[in-house]
């Protein structure tokens, strides 16, 4: 039984995307029998590239995948160069982790209502410093360059990429590297960078390609703060999908193609930017400057950093404020008086959307974790280790999901479960979310899994427990908080999803995320607040049951405290 | 009080065709076979192969017998080999009494009281409920001990169990834990690379260095 779970996990997210992609390509030429689509041919292909202002839709998903991605990444190697474990650095430390479980659109929502024309940060420079009485005719939020796209993607990759570099870094022993670099007259933040960072890189390029993955194809992000005229690929795929001219869906699956390569061509791009950069990099290092730089490196590190975290954290204090706002006058910092009356009227239709999110969360979270946790003890009895950090690898195989863009194969996945009659919707979205459910809570409880010292195992076999019974009572408990933490994680990656339940769900299940999101082009910003602090006020709740569960239990075992 | 009998018959452990240790032991009731050697000269293997944990990166041949029967295939679980390590290991998750429960065989009944009584020979009483982690180093070292003795092996192996203690401690420990293994009756072997502690033993002494 146990045995099956990695040949289960590996089924279970390689089978469906495979299956999605071959029936994104088939209608995308033409066939598809169930609309009428019986031949090979290029008429979807000559639709698609008949749309107005594809190019620059193509252009703003490609840019906005590599420049996130280049920012983020520069964002969180400068801030572990210059990180000295001061008080800041700590605090620092300790905000990223909740930004991480806050959903992508809530993120987004809390920067649009902070960028925008008469938003919170042009309300409280003016009219001092502007004079202006009314909102300026700015596009600051869905500009056409997709810049503040961007920006709310970089505001929520910053923190995966730095939670993801953490987890890497004991296993390369940085503080003995730096101190070796710093006996040889290295400042602090260049030994890092030239010391560790070259190591640490190879570690995270997996995550690394999640992100340039997820920000070339975002939907969700994107209908919220990306470009209208026209919207990005990803968007406009959705669009042309759910077109009631049932005949537009031979064009989504061209587009859906596009996507894809699109996608592909920004991951070679950035593995073309990746060689130069070792090439230049080890230029860098062979010259051995040693102190060129080292505080601006170190002031750009926290100073770019804390401007991202306060960003999103403002951010959510500008929903929490619309969504208690009164009436609240331009340019006015905060509103004349605060009033319950929008939560007062939200809260009737919140109830259905909170109880279905919770049951896809949970299911599909137990799931995942039942699946994780036998193929981590079955790699445990078997002393069988994946090899870690290769492309083409079982652990590669889990990325799956999160390099291939959603929108591509998702949109493949309804036509196959349309084909099949798939008609339990909740069970479909369940599935849908157990895609990206999965290595989310694998990656996030391999690492100590994989950890625990192996004495534990040996003493307690050669105490006579079998191997079943010493995974009850010695290897769950001891791992019980990484455990918990890792079902937070799914929960929260469960509670964002958009396009899985819109698509899986076919528009009739009804999330706070897909409710969320759907109130973006409404505009009314005081119900948005409501449904957008809702939104990111679940997952908080894992996380706080995480941190606060294992504390109670334990709180009369000081062994397992911090033993997470 | 049963008599057990530990066999090592003709083992020869290579790694990657290079010959690493060669072994042919037997150990009587009560009785303590010390194996020294310094660091890389097969000790820690020649426990991994003992209590079934060898990895395969080795090649082992020979056969372990334990009362006549031969349990060198059995997984660990299953071979009746106990092992103390150089550390305690108190599962943090447990109390005091709690860790020495898990040793006892699932078939005895009332282990609650098993459990107390082992406390009780080793000036322990009343600690059943502590915390693992509020106990002192050789408080800790005893209750492995008994942890081991109530799980009732057969055999049982000893990894430099007293190398992490003072010296003061040592003693005590040394003789706490031979006394306790030759009132049981059972075949033990102690692997160190401390002479005081092989000499203490009183069995016979197998010297790796230079095998």
């Amino acid at each position: 039984m146990l045995r099956l779970a990695p040949v289960l996990i590996v089924t279970l997210l390689v089978g469906p995307i495979l299956a999605g992609l071959a029936m994104a390509v088939l209608p995308a030429f033409g066939y598809l029998p169930a609309l009428g689509g019986t031949g090979f041919g290029l008429e979807p292909w000559r639709d698609l590239f008949s749309q107005p202002g594809l190019a620059r839709s193509v252009t703003v998903s490609f840019a906005s995948g590599l420049f996130t991605t280049a920012v983020s990444l520069s964002v969180v190697l400068l801030f572990l160069a210059g990180a000295s474990g001061s008080r800041l650095d700590r605090w620092i430390l300790r905000m990223v982790s909740p930004l991480l479980s806050i959903p992508h659109a809530a993120a987004a929502f809390g920067l649009a209502f902070l960028i925008a024309p008469s938003g919170l940060l042009s309300r409280l420079i003016s009219p001092g410093l502007t004079g202006w009485e009314r909102p300026p005719d700015a596009l600051t939020v869905q500009d056409p360059w997709g810049l503040s796209l961007m920006a709310g993607l970089i505001v929520k990759e910053i923190p995966f990429l730095l939670l993801m570099s953490l987890a890497a870094l004991p296993q390369l022993d940085p503080d003995r590297r730096v101190a070796m670099a710093r006996s040889l007259g290295y400042r602090p933040a260049i030994a890092w960078l030239k010391v560790v960072a070259p190591a640490l890189y190879p570690l995270i390029r997996l995550p690394v390609y999640a992100v340039i993955a997820y920000a070339t194809s975002v939907v969700d992000v994107a209908l919220i703060l990306g470009p209208t005229l026209p919207p990005t690929l990803g968007v406009s795929i959705l669009t042309w999908f759910n077109d009631p001219d049932l005949s537009r869906r031979f064009m989504a699956s061209a587009g859906a193609v596009l996507q894809l390569g699109v996608t592909a061509s920004a991951l070679v791009a950035w593995w073309c930017v990746e060689r130069l950069a070792a090439r230049l990099g080890r230029g860098w290092i062979d010259r051995g400057g040693r102190r060129q730089g080292e505080s601006s490196l170190r002031l750009a590190g926290q100073g770019l950093i804390l401007v991202a975290c306060l960003t999103a954290f403002v951010g959510l204090g500008a929903l929490a404020l619309n969504s208690m706002a009164g009436f609240w006058r331009f340019p006015d910092a905060l509103p004349q008086g605060f009033t319950t009356i929008h939560w007062m009227r939200a809260l009737p239709s919140l109830t259905g959307p909170v109880a279905s999110t919770a049951v896809i969360a949970v299911i599909s979270t137990s799931i995942a974790l039942a699946l994780v946790l036998a193929a981590l003890e079955n790699e445990q009895r078997t002393r069988r280790h994946p090899t870690r950090g290769r492309l083409f690898s079982a652990l590669g195989l889990l990325y799956l999901p999160l390099i291939v863009p959603q929108i591509a194969f998702l949109s493949g996945l309804v036509v196959v479960m349309e084909s099949l009659g798939g008609r339990p919707r909740l069970g479909l979205v369940v599935f849908g979310h157990l895609l990206f459910v999965l290595p989310y809570v694998f990656l996030s409880l391999s690492e100590a899994y994989r950890r625990l010292d192996p004495r534990w195992s040996q003493l307690a076999l050669t105490l006579g427990t079998s191997r079943h019974a010493a995974f009850w009572r010695m290897r769950l408990p001891m791992l019980l908080a990484p455990i918990l933490t890792a079902m937070a994680v799914g929960l929260a990656v469960s509670v964002g999803q958009y396009l899985p339940t819109q698509l899986l769900g076919a528009g009739r299940v009804s999330t706070v995320t897909t409710e969320a999101v759907a109130l973006a082009s409404g505009g009314n910003r005081r119900v948005i607040g409501v449904w957008a602090l809702v939104q990111a006020g679940l997952p908080l709740l894992g996380f706080i049951i995480a941190v606060g569960l294992p504390r109670l239990i334990w709180s009369r075992r000081r062994g397992m405290r911090g033993a997470s | 009080m049963t008599q057990h009998h530990l066999e090592i018959d003709d083992l020869r452990i290579t790694l990657e065709d290079a010959p690493l240790l060669e072994l042919d032991a037997h150990i009587g009731p009560g009785e303590v076979l010390a194996v020294m050697g310094p660091s890389g000269s097969g000790k820690s293997t020649l426990l991994a192969w003992l209590a079934g944990f060898l990895t395969p990166d080795f090649q082992a041949s020979g056969r372990i017998l334990l009362d006549g029967r031969d349990i060198t295939l059995l997984p660990a679980e299953r071979r009746g080999i106990g092992l103390l390590f150089q550390d305690p290991l108190l599962f943090p998750h447990l109390s005091v009494a709690g860790n020495l429960r898990f040793g006892i065989p699932r078939a005895i009944p009332d282990k609650l009281e098993r459990a107390e009584a082992a406390l009780k020979q080793v000036g322990l009483s009343g600690f059943g409920h502590r915390d693992p982690a509020t106990l002192s180093g050789g408080q800790k070292a005893r209750v492995a001990l008994m942890r081991l003795l109530l799980s009732e092996p057969r055999a049982v192996l000893l990894d430099e169990p007293f190398s992490r203690l003072d010296i003061h401690l040592r003693q005590e420990m040394r003789q706490l834990v031979f006394d306790r293994l030759y009132e049981a009756g059972l075949p033990s072997l102690l692997v160190t690379h401390d002479r005081e502690d092989a000499e203490a033993a009183g069995g016979p002494i197998i010297d790796l260095t230079g095998q």
